[in-house]
């Protein structure tokens, strides 16, 4: 048998992921330039995606996994356009 | 049995996307230069969320959400590493300096002379 819930597991690992969401804020506000900045607002976009999985699977309601799939898509967009946008005249892809 | 197995697959696909995460926010707080942040942040897009995500479809199991879930994690392999060279690139083109390990070192020695020169 399991020691616990498979579902307390999932929340768990959603509280960790939310920790270390928290840490990457620092280089979010410290980062000397707008790429570190951006760099980390990327990745906090990527831990909530993980985030809004995990708790998908730990609260079953699948419906937050449609949650998470436009945010991939918006956090993406984001950083290109945020990229593109710091570049003069410049192609970033 | 089977139920015992996927716990425990599941805990171990969650304990590693943890822990590369972790490795990679380290690295984004402390490394010392936008280039070498881009890459361990890169690390947590592919390796953390692949994991995690991983277990998140094997808890699923066979239902649709499991495939909502590899669609998820198929489109974040293909993304965050585009968007991470882009924001590298973005970098590259607005002229930030890499930081070199040369550079560093000399640094270090200069600072070592004055320490020395300053002591008697």
């Amino acid at each position: 048998m399991t020691p616990v819930p498979l579902e307390d597991v999932f929340l768990a690992a959603a509280a960790l992921f939310v920790v270390l969401a928290i840490a990457m804020f620092y280089r979010a506000i410290v980062g000397p330039t707008t790429q570190d900045r951006l760099l980390a607002v990327n990745v906090l976009g990527t831990n909530t995606v993980v985030i809004l999985a995990l708790l998908a699977a730990g609260l079953d309601q699948a419906w937050f996994l449609d949650v998470a799939l436009i945010y991939a898509l918006l956090n993406f967009l984001m950083s290109i356009a945020i990229s593109k946008f710091t570049v003069e005249r410049g192609d970033v892809l | 049995m089977i139920e015992t197995i996927r716990f425990w697959a599941i805990v171990v696909l969650l304990g590693f996307g943890v822990l590369f995460t972790l490795v990679s926010t380290v690295g984004v707080i402390r490394l010392p230069d936008i280039y070498a942040r881009a890459h361990t942040a890169s690390q947590t897009d592919t390796l953390g969320a692949g994991f995690a995500l991983a277990g998140v479809a094997l808890a699923f199991g066979w239902q649709h959400a499991a495939v909502y879930t590899v669609l998820l994690l198929f489109f974040v392999f293909i993304t965050n590493p585009t968007a991470a060279h882009a924001i590298a690139r973005s970098a590259a083109e607005t002229g930030v300096e890499p930081v070199l390990a040369d550079e560093g070192a000399e640094t270090d020695e200069t600072e070592t002379a004055t320490e020395t020169d300053g002591e008697p």
